[in-house]
C-alpha cells in the first residue's frame, strides 16, 4: 500500500463534498486526509485527499470519481514534483522552566508562537507531514495538551497548472 | 384496442381541454432511440411565462417531450399535481411508488425514452428507491421526480421528511435538490440530458414545495450548465485498429456482447460485423435480443444459467470482445479463472467499466455503435490486407457442443406440469414480435432460455439488481409505451405477491398486458439451492399457493379487475395461451400451476468457476478432454 496524493476540482455546489467523500468509503477506502477550500475561480474548490491504498483499486476509484458530474478533474500528484504542507496547532506545557527550551525547539523548526498562557504555549506550524511529526516528537517530552492538524494541502511545482481547463469557462 | 374506463375518458377529455400551448406538443423526434445522442430540449422555445414553480415543473416537461408519467400524489408534490390535471402529460395513477418506478423503468427499456416517475416526499420517495437502484444497476434511463418539505422545514425531521437526495446518491448517475424555482427548466433539462446520455441511469430530482407554491418565471429551452459531463461517445482510432488486428488473427474469438449494445442502438451494426467475421456470439441476459437467437453464430447466453456452448467458447477462447458488457459475476463465474487464455477487447462507454472486474489487453472507451461501425470499418482493412482466420475447427467443436448440450429440460416425474414448457409454448404461439418481462427467479431464466428473442427490446428484466417484484409494473410500463405490441409478464408466484396491485392501475387505466404466473407454489429459485446446496432442507420457501391456494390468483385477478384463467395441465396450454390472446380490452392473468420441483440448468455453481459448469444435476460436460 501506498499513499497518494489526489487533487480533485469540483464545482463549488452543495454537496459536493459528500458525493467524492462517500465515493470512497463506498469502495472500502479510508481516507488518510482531506483538504478543501475554493480556487483562483470561485465557482470551482479544490479538494485534495490523500489515501492509502494499491495502485489499481485506486485506479477505479479515481474512474468512479471522474464519473461524478460535479467532478471536473483529477489529478494525482507526484510527490517528487510537487509541494504538500499541513497546519499544526499544537498546546504544549511550557511553564517557567520549560520556556526556553520550547522555543528552542520552536524556532529549530521555523515555527511560531500564536498564544501564550503562563504554563502553555500553542504553537501553529506548517511543513510538510514529516516535518510535523518530527516537530511533535520533539514536543512530546514536555507535554501536549491538545492538538489539532489540518488536511494536507499540495501544488505541482514549476509553472504548469492544474484548472478547471476550457470546458467551465464555455459553461 | 383498450376499454374505455371512467380514468381514460376522463384524460382524453382533460387533453382535449388542454389549451394548445406551443410547449406542449408531443415530440415525435424524442422518441428515437439514441443513448449516445444527446437529448435536445433546444428544439422548441417557451417566451419567458409567470407560472409558479409547479407550473414550470409541467410545463418543463412538456418541453421535454415527455408524454407519460407514473405517479401518485402526496403532500409535498401536490402543488405539482394542480397544473399537471390541465397537462398534455398523462399522468398514471399507481398503487404503490415502487410500481411508479418500474413501470417508468419498463417504458424506457420497451421505447428508449426517458421514464418518469413522480412521488411524493418522505415514504413516496423513499418507496422509490429500489426501482432507482434497480435502474441504476441496469443502466436505465429514468428521471425520479420528488416532492421534498418546503426549504424552511429541511432538516428539522418535519413530517414525511426524507433526505432523499442523501439516501439516492449510491444509486442515481446524478441528483438534484432544486433551491428556488427559477432554476426548475434548467435542473430538469440537465436531468434528461444526464439520464438518457453516455451511459444512461437514473436521475433524481427533489423539490422543496415551497419552491413548487412559489412565482417564477418559465421560459424555454433553458442553458445546461454541466462542466464536468463529458461522456466520450467515438473510440480511439488507434485502439480500434489494434482491436480489428487481434480479431484477425484470433482462433477462438467471441462476441460477448451486453445491455450497452441495445442501449446504443447497434443492433444492426452488432449484426453486420458479426456475420463480417464470422465471429461466435453470446449476448448476456440484459442484451437478449439484441442479435437473435435463430442466427446461426448465437451460442446462447453466458453465465450462471447460461448454455454449455456459451460458456466454454468463453472459456476457452483466446480472444474475447466485449461490447457494452461489464463483466458481471453471474457471466465471469470465478474471476480468476475466468476465460484463461483469453485477451480481452473491452469496449465501454463507461470507462470505469473498463478493467474493473477482469484486465483489458485493448480497452475502448465509446459508444457501442460507432464502436461497432468503426470496427467493421476496421475489420474490413484487415481483411483486404488478406487477414484473417479460418475459424472452421473452432466452429466444429461449438457445434459439436450444441448438438451433445442443447438447452433442454425433462419432463416432471411426478405428472405435474412442466415449467418450461408453458415458457416454451408460449413463447411459440406468442411469437417474437411480443414484448416479454420477467420477474427474478426460475421463471425469469426459464423465460431467457426457452424463449426466442429475435428483435431487440423484447426481453426486459431486471438483471443487475435482481428485483422481484419487477414484472408486472415494467410490463405495465412497456405496454403504456408500446400500446400496439402484446405484452406479456412471465411471473413467479413469489414475485407477483410484491407488486401484482399494479393491475388495478392497469384494470383501470385501460393497459391490457397479460401476465403468466408460473405457479410452483415456491420461491423456486431458493429452493433449487436448498435442494442443491442445503440438502433439502427448505426452510421459509413454501409460500402456500398450491397447498392451500392462499391467495387464489385467479379470484386476485377479477378482483383486480382482470381477467383470471387457470392451468394445471399440458393439454391445457395452448388453449389457455390462445383464450388470453383473445382478450384485448383488459388485462389477463394466467395461474400456471406448475410443478415445484424444476430445476434450472445448466447451471455454475455460486463462486465456482465456469468450467465446473452442470448440464443437469450430477452430470458435468465433458470439455478438457476436447483438445484445441
Amino acid at each position: 500500500m501506498t499513499m497518494h496524493t489526489l487533487s480533485v476540482l469540483v464545482e463549488n455546489k452543495p454537496g459536493v463534498l459528500a458525493r467524492v467523500s462517500g465515493l470512497f468509503s463506498r469502495r472500502g477506502f479510508n481516507i488518510d486526509s482531506l483538504a478543501v477550500g475554493e480556487t483562483e475561480n470561485p465557482d470551482v474548490s479544490r479538494i485534495t485527499i490523500v489515501v492509502n491504498a494499491e495502485s489499481s483499486p485506486l485506479e477505479q476509484v479515481t474512474k468512479q470519481l471522474n464519473k461524478l458530474v460535479n467532478v471536473l478533474k483529477i489529478v494525482e500528484l507526484d510527490p517528487q514534483v510537487s509541494v504538500a504542507r499541513e497546519l499544526l496547532l499544537v498546546k504544549v506545557r511550557a511553564d517557567r522552566a520549560a520556556r526556553s527550551q520550547v522555543l528552542e525547539t520552536v524556532n529549530l523548526f521555523r515555527a511560531r508562537v500564536v498564544d501564550v498562557a503562563p504554563d502553555t504555549l500553542t504553537i501553529e506550524a506548517t511543513g510538510t507531514p514529516d516535518k510535523l511529526d518530527a516537530l511533535l516528537r520533539d514536543l512530546e517530552p514536555f507535554g501536549i495538551k491538545e492538538m489539532v492538524q489540518s488536511g494536507l494541502v499540495a501544488i505541482g511545482r514549476g509553472s504548469r497548472s492544474i484548472t478547471a481547463g476550457p470546458a467551465l469557462r464555455a459553461a | 384496442m383498450t376499454r374505455p374506463t371512467p380514468e381514460t375518458l376522463a384524460h382524453t377529455a382533460r387533453r382535449a381541454r388542454a389549451t394548445a400551448d406551443p410547449a406542449g406538443t408531443v415530440d415525435p423526434a424524442a422518441a428515437t432511440r439514441a443513448a449516445a445522442t444527446p437529448a435536445a430540449p433546444a428544439v422548441r422555445t417557451a417566451a419567458p411565462a409567470q407560472v409558479s414553480g409547479a407550473g414550470s415543473l409541467v410545463r418543463s416537461l412538456e418541453a421535454l417531450g415527455v408524454d407519460v408519467v407514473f405517479g401518485i400524489p402526496g403532500g409535498a408534490i401536490l402543488p405539482a399535481y394542480d397544473p399537471l390535471y390541465d397537462s398534455t402529460v398523462r399522468h398514471i395513477l399507481v398503487r404503490h411508488e415502487q410500481g411508479a418506478g418500474h413501470a417508468a423503468t419498463g417504458y424506457a427499456q420497451a421505447t428508449g425514452k426517458v421514464g418518469v416517475c413522480i412521488a411524493t416526499s418522505g415514504p413516496g420517495a423513499t418507496n422509490l428507491v429500489t426501482p432507482i437502484a434497480d435502474a441504476y444497476m441496469d443502466s436505465v434511463a429514468m428521471v425520479a421526480i420528488t416532492g421534498q418539505v418546503a426549504r424552511p422545514s429541511i432538516g428539522t425531521d418535519a413530517f414525511q421528511e426524507a433526505d432523499i437526495q442523501g439516501i439516492t446518491l449510491p444509486i442515481t448517475k446524478h441528483n438534484f435538490l432544486v433551491q428556488t424555482p427559477e432554476e426548475i427548466p434548467q435542473v430538469l433539462a440537465e436531468a434528461f440530458h444526464l439520464a438518457s446520455t453516455g451511459r444512461p441511469g437514473p436521475v433524481l430530482v427533489d423539490i422543496p414545495k415551497d419552491v413548487l407554491q412559489a412565482p417564477t418565471t418559465f421560459a424555454w429551452p433553458p442553458t445546461l450548465e454541466l462542466p464536468g459531463y463529458r461522456p466520450t461517445l467515438h473510440p480511439h482510432g488507434k485502439q480500434i485498429r489494434e482491436a480489428a488486428r487481434l480479431m484477425a488473427g484470433a482462433r477462438r474469438p467471441v462476441l460477448y456482447v451486453g445491455g450497452g449494445v441495445l442501449k446504443a442502438g447497434a443492433t444492426d451494426s452488432l449484426r453486420r460485423l458479426a456475420e463480417l467475421t464470422g465471429i461466435p456470439v453470446v449476448t448476456t441476459l440484459m442484451a437478449l435480443g439484441a442479435f437473435p437467437d435463430s442466427h446461426r453464430q448465437h451460442l446462447g447466453m453466458p453465465g450462471m444459467h447460461g448454455t454449455v456452448a456459451a460458456n466454454y467458447a468463453l472459456q476457452k477462447s483466446d480472444l474475447i470482445v466485449a461490447l457494452g458488457a461489464r463483466f458481471d459475476d453471474r457471466v465471469t463465474g470465478k474471476l480468476d479463472s475466468f476465460a484463461p487464455d483469453a485477451a480481452v477487447v473491452h469496449a465501454d462507454i463507461d470507462p470505469a467499466e473498463i478493467g474493473k472486474n477482469r484486465h483489458a489487453d485493448v480497452p475502448i472507451v465509446g459508444d457501442a455503435r460507432h464502436v461497432i461501425d468503426e470496427l467493421i470499418a476496421a475489420v474490413g482493412v484487415e481483411r483486404s490486407t488478406g487477414r484473417g482466420t479460418d475459424l472452421g475447427d473452432w466452429w466444429t467443436q461449438l457445434d459439436d457442443l450444441r448438438t451433445r448440450y442443447p438447452l433442454g429440460y425433462e419432463e416432471p416425474s411426478d405428472g405435474t406440469l412442466s415449467p418450461h414448457y408453458v415458457i416454451k409454448r408460449l413463447g411459440e404461439i406468442v411469437g417474437s414480435d411480443a414484448i416479454y418481462v420477467a420477474g427474478v427467479g426460475q421463471h425469469q431464466m426459464w423465460a431467457s432460455q426457452f424463449i426466442s428473442y429475435e428483435k431487440p427490446y423484447t426481453w426486459l428484466n431486471s438483471g443487475g439488481l435482481g428485483t422481484m417484484g419487477y414484472a408486472v409494473p415494467a410490463a405495465m410500463g412497456a405496454k403504456v409505451g408500446k400500446p400496439d405490441a402484446v405484452v406479456w409478464a412471465i411471473d413467479g408466484d413469489g414475485c407477483f405477491q410484491m407488486t401484482n396491485q399494479e393491475l388495478a392501475t392497469c384494470a383501470l387505466e385501460g393497459i391490457p398486458v397479460k401476465i403468466a404466473v408460473i405457479n410452483n407454489g415456491n420461491l423456486g429459485m431458493v429452493r433449487q439451492w436448498q435442494t442443491l446446496f442445503y440438502n433439502e432442507r427448505y426452510s421459509n420457501t413454501e409460500l402456500g399457493t398450491h397447498k392451500h391456494r392462499i391467495p387464489d390468483f385467479v379470484k386476485l385477478a377479477e378482483a383486480l379487475g382482470c381477467v383470471g384463467l387457470r392451468c394445471e395441465t399440458a393439454d391445457d396450454v395452448d388453449k389457455t395461451i390462445a383464450a388470453a390472446m383473445e382478450i384485448n380490452d383488459a388485462p389477463v392473468v394466467i395461474d400456471f400451476v406448475v410443478g415445484k420441483d424444476a430445476m434450472v440448468w445448466p447451471m455454475v455453481p455460486a463462486g465456482t468457476s465456469n468450467d465446473e459448469i452442470m448440464f443437469a444435476r450430477g452430470v458435468r460436460p465433458v470439455f478438457d478432454e476436447d483438445d484445441i
